[in-house]
Protein backbone atom coordinates (compact mmCIF):
# COMPACT_ATOMS: atom_id res chain seq x y z
CA UNK A 1 0.00 0.00 0.00
CA UNK A 2 2.76 2.46 0.84
CA UNK A 3 4.53 1.43 -2.04
CA UNK A 4 1.46 1.72 -4.21
CA UNK A 5 1.06 5.09 -3.16
CA UNK A 6 4.80 6.45 -3.33
CA UNK A 7 4.71 5.26 -6.84
CA UNK A 8 1.21 6.90 -7.41
CA UNK A 9 2.36 10.35 -6.18
CA UNK A 10 5.99 10.10 -8.56
CA UNK A 11 3.59 9.00 -11.58
CA UNK A 12 1.46 12.32 -10.69
CA UNK A 13 4.56 14.17 -9.94
CA UNK A 14 5.72 13.37 -13.34
CA UNK A 15 2.96 14.19 -14.80
CA UNK A 16 2.75 17.44 -13.37
CA UNK A 17 5.75 18.10 -14.14
CA UNK A 18 5.82 17.41 -17.92
CA UNK A 19 2.17 20.03 -17.80
CA UNK A 20 4.52 22.54 -15.93
CA UNK A 21 7.61 21.81 -18.02
CA UNK A 22 5.23 22.70 -21.74
CA UNK A 23 3.23 25.59 -20.10
CA UNK A 24 6.98 27.27 -18.83
CA UNK A 25 8.93 26.74 -21.83
CA UNK A 26 7.14 28.56 -24.70
CA UNK A 27 4.44 30.42 -21.95
CA UNK A 28 5.79 31.72 -19.58
CA UNK A 29 3.23 33.65 -17.15
CA UNK A 30 0.30 34.74 -18.98
CA UNK A 31 1.82 33.73 -22.70
CA UNK A 32 3.49 36.21 -24.76
CA UNK A 33 1.36 38.17 -27.10
CA UNK A 34 0.37 37.52 -30.44
CA UNK A 35 1.26 40.50 -33.70
CA UNK A 36 -1.76 41.48 -33.40
CA UNK A 37 -1.44 42.56 -29.94
CA UNK A 38 1.73 43.98 -30.20
CA UNK A 39 0.88 46.18 -32.45
CA UNK A 40 -2.17 47.45 -30.81
CA UNK A 41 -0.17 47.99 -27.77
CA UNK A 42 2.46 50.31 -30.32
CA UNK A 43 0.01 52.09 -32.59
CA UNK A 44 -1.78 53.05 -29.02
CA UNK A 45 1.05 54.11 -27.79
CA UNK A 46 2.20 56.12 -30.90
CA UNK A 47 -0.62 57.97 -30.27
CA UNK A 48 -0.61 58.36 -26.89
CA UNK A 49 3.03 59.80 -27.04
CA UNK A 50 2.64 61.64 -30.32
CA UNK A 51 -0.44 63.59 -28.85
CA UNK A 52 1.01 65.13 -25.57
CA UNK A 53 3.99 65.95 -27.30
CA UNK A 54 1.97 68.07 -29.84
CA UNK A 55 0.08 69.51 -27.38
CA UNK A 56 3.77 70.46 -25.39
CA UNK A 57 5.03 71.84 -28.58
CA UNK A 58 2.12 73.70 -29.99
CA UNK A 59 0.96 75.31 -26.50
CA UNK A 60 -2.77 74.99 -27.91
CA UNK A 61 -3.97 74.59 -24.24
CA UNK A 62 -3.32 76.70 -21.18
CA UNK A 63 -0.76 75.40 -19.23
CA UNK A 64 -2.68 73.89 -16.13
CA UNK A 65 -5.18 72.25 -18.95
CA UNK A 66 -1.93 70.66 -21.00
CA UNK A 67 -0.29 69.34 -17.58
CA UNK A 68 -3.53 67.45 -16.75
CA UNK A 69 -3.70 66.25 -20.15
CA UNK A 70 -0.37 64.22 -20.11
CA UNK A 71 -0.03 63.21 -17.09
CA UNK A 72 -3.88 61.53 -17.56
CA UNK A 73 -2.06 59.98 -21.03
CA UNK A 74 1.27 59.13 -19.57
CA UNK A 75 -0.88 57.03 -17.06
CA UNK A 76 -2.74 55.50 -19.81
CA UNK A 77 0.10 54.54 -21.59
CA UNK A 78 1.71 52.75 -18.88
CA UNK A 79 -1.45 50.60 -18.24
CA UNK A 80 -0.96 49.74 -22.41
CA UNK A 81 2.48 48.65 -22.00
CA UNK A 82 1.87 46.86 -19.08
CA UNK A 83 -1.18 45.24 -20.81
CA UNK A 84 0.18 45.07 -24.62
CA UNK A 85 3.93 44.34 -23.74
CA UNK A 86 4.29 43.21 -20.55
CA UNK A 87 1.72 41.31 -20.67
CA UNK A 88 0.02 41.63 -16.95
CA UNK A 89 -3.26 40.51 -15.75
CA UNK A 90 -4.78 39.27 -12.72
CA UNK A 91 -3.53 35.36 -13.91
CA UNK A 92 -0.40 36.00 -14.69
CA UNK A 93 1.25 33.25 -11.83
CA UNK A 94 -1.56 32.90 -10.29
CA UNK A 95 -2.02 36.26 -9.54
CA UNK A 96 1.27 37.13 -7.71
CA UNK A 97 2.35 39.59 -10.34
CA UNK A 98 -0.51 41.53 -9.87
CA UNK A 99 -0.44 41.41 -6.40
CA UNK A 100 2.96 42.34 -6.30
CA UNK A 101 2.48 45.04 -8.77
CA UNK A 102 -0.64 46.78 -7.13
CA UNK A 103 1.92 46.53 -3.91
CA UNK A 104 4.91 48.82 -5.62
CA UNK A 105 2.09 51.17 -6.98
CA UNK A 106 0.88 51.59 -3.32
CA UNK A 107 4.21 52.47 -1.69
CA UNK A 108 5.16 54.54 -4.71
CA UNK A 109 1.90 57.01 -4.74
CA UNK A 110 2.68 56.97 -1.11
CA UNK A 111 5.91 57.75 -1.32
CA UNK A 112 5.69 60.02 -4.36
CA UNK A 113 2.80 62.23 -3.40
CA UNK A 114 3.90 62.59 0.08
CA UNK A 115 7.41 63.79 -0.58
CA UNK A 116 5.89 65.94 -3.25
CA UNK A 117 3.28 67.43 -0.60
CA UNK A 118 5.29 67.63 2.27
CA UNK A 119 8.37 69.34 0.51
CA UNK A 120 5.92 71.34 -1.29
CA UNK A 121 4.44 73.14 2.19
CA UNK A 122 8.55 73.33 3.63
CA UNK A 123 9.29 75.48 0.92
CA UNK A 124 6.63 77.25 1.40
CA UNK A 125 6.81 77.75 4.95
CA UNK A 126 10.46 78.17 4.84
CA UNK A 127 10.27 81.07 2.03
CA UNK A 128 12.36 84.32 3.15
CA UNK A 129 9.30 86.51 4.52
CA UNK A 130 9.79 90.16 5.10
CA UNK A 131 11.35 89.84 8.30
CA UNK A 132 13.87 88.26 6.64
CA UNK A 133 14.70 90.65 4.70
CA UNK A 134 15.42 93.52 6.88
CA UNK A 135 18.55 91.33 8.14
CA UNK A 136 21.55 92.21 6.98
CA UNK B 1 0.38 0.55 5.01
CA UNK B 2 0.82 0.80 8.88
CA UNK B 3 3.61 3.60 8.42
CA UNK B 4 1.82 5.46 5.86
CA UNK B 5 -1.45 5.59 8.11
CA UNK B 6 0.24 6.79 11.03
CA UNK B 7 2.40 9.49 9.15
CA UNK B 8 -0.66 10.63 7.68
CA UNK B 9 -2.32 11.23 11.01
CA UNK B 10 1.03 13.22 11.93
CA UNK B 11 2.95 12.94 14.89
CA UNK B 12 3.42 9.17 15.87
CA UNK B 13 5.38 8.59 12.70
CA UNK B 14 8.46 6.62 13.87
CA UNK B 15 6.45 5.21 17.03
CA UNK B 16 5.35 2.26 15.93
CA UNK B 17 7.65 1.97 12.74
CA UNK B 18 9.13 -1.36 12.84
CA UNK B 19 12.95 -1.61 12.62
CA UNK B 20 13.81 -1.52 9.29
CA UNK B 21 10.79 -0.77 7.23
CA UNK B 22 11.46 2.42 5.03
CA UNK B 23 10.27 5.63 6.58
CA UNK B 24 7.45 7.15 4.62
CA UNK B 25 8.72 10.32 2.53
CA UNK B 26 6.52 12.98 1.35
CA UNK B 27 7.21 15.34 -1.50
CA UNK B 28 6.37 19.06 -1.54
CA UNK B 29 4.94 19.48 -4.79
CA UNK B 30 6.70 22.30 -5.69
CA UNK B 31 10.17 20.33 -4.46
CA UNK B 32 11.28 19.21 -8.06
CA UNK B 33 9.26 21.69 -9.85
CA UNK B 34 10.70 22.36 -13.36
CA UNK B 35 14.06 24.60 -13.06
CA UNK B 36 13.21 28.55 -13.86
CA UNK B 37 9.51 27.44 -13.13
CA UNK B 38 9.14 30.66 -10.53
CA UNK B 39 11.91 32.81 -12.65
CA UNK B 40 9.54 35.28 -14.32
CA UNK B 41 7.18 36.02 -11.07
CA UNK B 42 11.42 36.46 -8.98
CA UNK B 43 12.10 38.59 -11.87
CA UNK B 44 9.37 40.62 -12.23
CA UNK B 45 10.12 41.06 -8.20
CA UNK B 46 13.56 42.40 -8.75
CA UNK B 47 11.58 44.92 -11.26
CA UNK B 48 9.16 45.96 -8.92
CA UNK B 49 12.28 46.79 -6.50
CA UNK B 50 13.54 48.74 -9.73
CA UNK B 51 10.56 50.53 -9.65
CA UNK B 52 11.17 51.82 -6.28
CA UNK B 53 14.50 53.08 -7.28
CA UNK B 54 13.42 55.07 -9.99
CA UNK B 55 10.17 56.46 -7.65
CA UNK B 56 12.51 57.40 -5.41
CA UNK B 57 14.34 59.07 -8.51
CA UNK B 58 11.13 60.71 -9.13
CA UNK B 59 10.40 62.71 -6.23
CA UNK B 60 13.91 64.16 -5.95
CA UNK B 61 13.38 65.71 -8.91
CA UNK B 62 10.21 66.25 -8.18
CA UNK B 63 11.11 68.07 -4.63
CA UNK B 64 14.54 69.99 -6.31
CA UNK B 65 13.02 70.44 -10.21
CA UNK B 66 12.28 74.28 -9.79
CA UNK B 67 15.55 74.79 -7.38
CA UNK B 68 17.62 76.31 -10.55
CA UNK B 69 20.32 78.39 -8.49
CA UNK B 70 19.96 80.84 -11.07
CA UNK B 71 21.46 78.39 -13.54
CA UNK B 72 19.75 77.70 -16.89
CA UNK B 73 15.80 76.34 -16.19
CA UNK B 74 14.45 73.56 -18.23
CA UNK B 75 12.46 75.65 -21.17
CA UNK B 76 16.23 76.74 -22.02
CA UNK B 77 17.72 73.56 -21.80
CA UNK B 78 15.25 70.77 -23.42
CA UNK B 79 15.06 70.47 -26.97
CA UNK B 80 11.59 68.68 -27.47
CA UNK B 81 12.43 67.67 -30.85
CA UNK B 82 15.42 65.73 -29.94
CA UNK B 83 13.51 63.95 -27.08
CA UNK B 84 10.65 63.02 -29.31
CA UNK B 85 13.37 61.32 -31.58
CA UNK B 86 15.07 59.68 -28.30
CA UNK B 87 11.24 58.42 -27.28
CA UNK B 88 10.17 56.92 -30.99
CA UNK B 89 13.75 55.11 -30.72
CA UNK B 90 12.87 53.41 -27.53
CA UNK B 91 9.37 52.95 -28.89
CA UNK B 92 10.49 50.99 -31.80
CA UNK B 93 13.01 48.81 -30.08
CA UNK B 94 9.95 47.90 -27.97
CA UNK B 95 8.06 46.32 -30.75
CA UNK B 96 11.48 44.71 -32.12
CA UNK B 97 11.79 43.18 -29.01
CA UNK B 98 8.60 42.34 -29.25
CA UNK B 99 8.66 40.62 -32.44
CA UNK B 100 12.11 39.22 -31.54
CA UNK B 101 9.78 37.41 -28.85
CA UNK B 102 6.87 36.09 -31.31
CA UNK B 103 9.54 34.52 -33.69
CA UNK B 104 11.17 32.87 -30.45
CA UNK B 105 8.09 31.01 -29.87
CA UNK B 106 8.00 30.04 -33.03
CA UNK B 107 11.46 28.26 -32.72
CA UNK B 108 13.01 30.87 -35.71
CA UNK B 109 16.58 31.40 -34.44
CA UNK B 110 18.17 33.35 -37.33
CA UNK B 111 14.75 35.51 -37.24
CA UNK B 112 14.91 36.24 -33.81
CA UNK B 113 18.34 36.98 -34.41
CA UNK B 114 17.35 39.65 -36.52
CA UNK B 115 14.89 41.71 -34.30
CA UNK B 116 17.59 41.47 -31.46
CA UNK B 117 20.10 42.92 -33.92
CA UNK B 118 17.18 45.64 -34.72
CA UNK B 119 16.23 46.00 -31.11
CA UNK B 120 20.24 46.89 -30.15
CA UNK B 121 20.70 49.28 -32.77
CA UNK B 122 17.33 51.32 -32.08
CA UNK B 123 19.07 50.98 -28.23
CA UNK B 124 22.30 52.08 -29.25
CA UNK B 125 20.69 54.79 -31.00
CA UNK B 126 18.96 56.27 -28.02
CA UNK B 127 21.54 55.58 -25.91
CA UNK B 128 23.78 57.60 -28.81
CA UNK B 129 21.41 60.92 -28.83
CA UNK B 130 21.15 60.42 -24.46
CA UNK B 131 24.56 61.00 -24.53
CA UNK B 132 24.53 63.72 -27.15
CA UNK B 133 22.12 65.75 -24.81
CA UNK B 134 24.29 65.04 -22.07
CA UNK B 135 27.44 66.55 -23.69
CA UNK B 136 25.43 69.45 -25.21
CA UNK B 137 24.27 70.51 -21.86
CA UNK B 138 27.30 69.53 -19.83
CA UNK B 139 28.94 72.13 -22.61
CA UNK B 140 26.70 74.92 -22.63
CA UNK B 141 27.85 74.57 -18.41
CA UNK B 142 24.63 72.65 -17.60
CA UNK B 143 26.21 69.40 -16.06
CA UNK B 144 24.86 67.76 -12.78
CA UNK B 145 27.35 70.51 -10.32
CA UNK B 146 25.47 73.12 -11.67
CA UNK B 147 21.90 73.43 -9.64
CA UNK B 148 20.08 71.12 -7.79
CA UNK B 149 17.56 70.85 -10.59
CA UNK B 150 20.27 69.92 -13.18
CA UNK B 151 22.15 66.85 -10.61
CA UNK B 152 18.59 65.57 -9.81
CA UNK B 153 17.88 65.14 -13.36
CA UNK B 154 21.10 63.96 -14.66
CA UNK B 155 20.50 61.62 -11.59
CA UNK B 156 17.25 60.26 -12.72
CA UNK B 157 18.02 60.36 -16.35
CA UNK B 158 21.25 58.63 -16.12
CA UNK B 159 20.08 55.49 -13.83
CA UNK B 160 17.80 55.39 -16.54
CA UNK B 161 20.57 55.44 -19.32
CA UNK B 162 22.58 52.84 -17.21
CA UNK B 163 19.60 50.85 -17.27
CA UNK B 164 19.41 50.95 -21.31
CA UNK B 165 23.20 50.39 -21.25
CA UNK B 166 23.18 46.94 -19.07
CA UNK B 167 20.26 45.98 -21.00
CA UNK B 168 22.03 46.43 -24.34
CA UNK B 169 24.83 44.12 -23.07
CA UNK B 170 22.94 41.46 -21.64
CA UNK B 171 20.51 41.80 -25.10
CA UNK B 172 24.83 41.54 -26.97
CA UNK B 173 25.32 38.75 -24.21
CA UNK B 174 22.02 36.46 -24.97
CA UNK B 175 22.37 36.91 -28.88
CA UNK B 176 25.82 35.32 -28.32
CA UNK B 177 24.17 32.36 -26.23
CA UNK B 178 21.54 32.00 -29.27
CA UNK B 179 24.40 31.95 -31.96
CA UNK B 180 26.29 29.21 -29.82
CA UNK B 181 23.27 26.81 -27.71
CA UNK B 182 19.87 27.85 -30.42
CA UNK B 183 16.85 28.78 -28.19
CA UNK B 184 16.92 26.25 -25.79
CA UNK B 185 14.89 26.28 -22.84
CA UNK B 186 17.73 28.17 -20.84
CA UNK B 187 18.08 30.97 -23.77
CA UNK B 188 14.44 31.38 -23.65
CA UNK B 189 13.87 31.76 -19.52
CA UNK B 190 16.77 34.59 -20.55
CA UNK B 191 14.98 36.05 -23.11
CA UNK B 192 11.70 36.29 -21.69
CA UNK B 193 13.55 38.18 -18.65
CA UNK B 194 15.15 40.95 -20.82
CA UNK B 195 11.67 41.16 -22.56
CA UNK B 196 10.20 41.92 -19.46
CA UNK B 197 13.44 44.26 -18.66
CA UNK B 198 13.54 46.09 -21.65
CA UNK B 199 9.50 46.73 -21.77
CA UNK B 200 9.73 47.59 -18.24
CA UNK B 201 12.66 50.31 -19.17
CA UNK B 202 9.96 51.92 -21.42
CA UNK B 203 7.32 52.23 -19.09
CA UNK B 204 9.83 54.09 -16.93
CA UNK B 205 10.79 56.51 -20.32
CA UNK B 206 7.22 57.64 -20.45
CA UNK B 207 6.95 58.87 -16.76
CA UNK B 208 10.34 60.52 -17.58
CA UNK B 209 9.35 62.16 -20.95
CA UNK B 210 5.87 63.13 -19.19
CA UNK B 211 7.04 63.83 -15.87
CA UNK B 212 10.92 66.00 -17.00
CA UNK B 213 11.01 66.67 -20.19
CA UNK B 214 7.14 67.63 -21.18
CA UNK B 215 6.53 69.34 -17.67
CA UNK B 216 10.02 70.89 -17.69
CA UNK B 217 9.36 72.59 -21.03
CA UNK B 218 5.45 73.72 -19.74
CA UNK B 219 7.07 75.62 -16.72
Amino acid sequence: MSTHAHSDHHADHGHGHGGHGHDDHGHPAGAHGTFGSYMIGFVLSVILTVIPFWLVMNGTLDNTTTTAVILALAVVQIIVHMVYFLHMNGRVEGGWSMLAMIFTVIVVVIMFAGSLWVMYHLNANMMPGHDMSKMP
Amino acid sequence: MTTTVEAMHGGHAGHDTPRGATPPVFHVTDDHAHEGASTALGFWIYLMSDCLIFAVLFATYGVLGTSYAAGPTPKELFDLKLVALNTSMLLFSSITYGFAMLAMEKGRTAQTQGWLAITLLFGLAFLGIELFEFAHMIHEGAGPWRSAFLSSFFTLVGTHGLHVTFGSVWLVTLMVQVARRGLIPANRRRLMCLSMFWHFLDVIWIGVFTFVYLMGALR
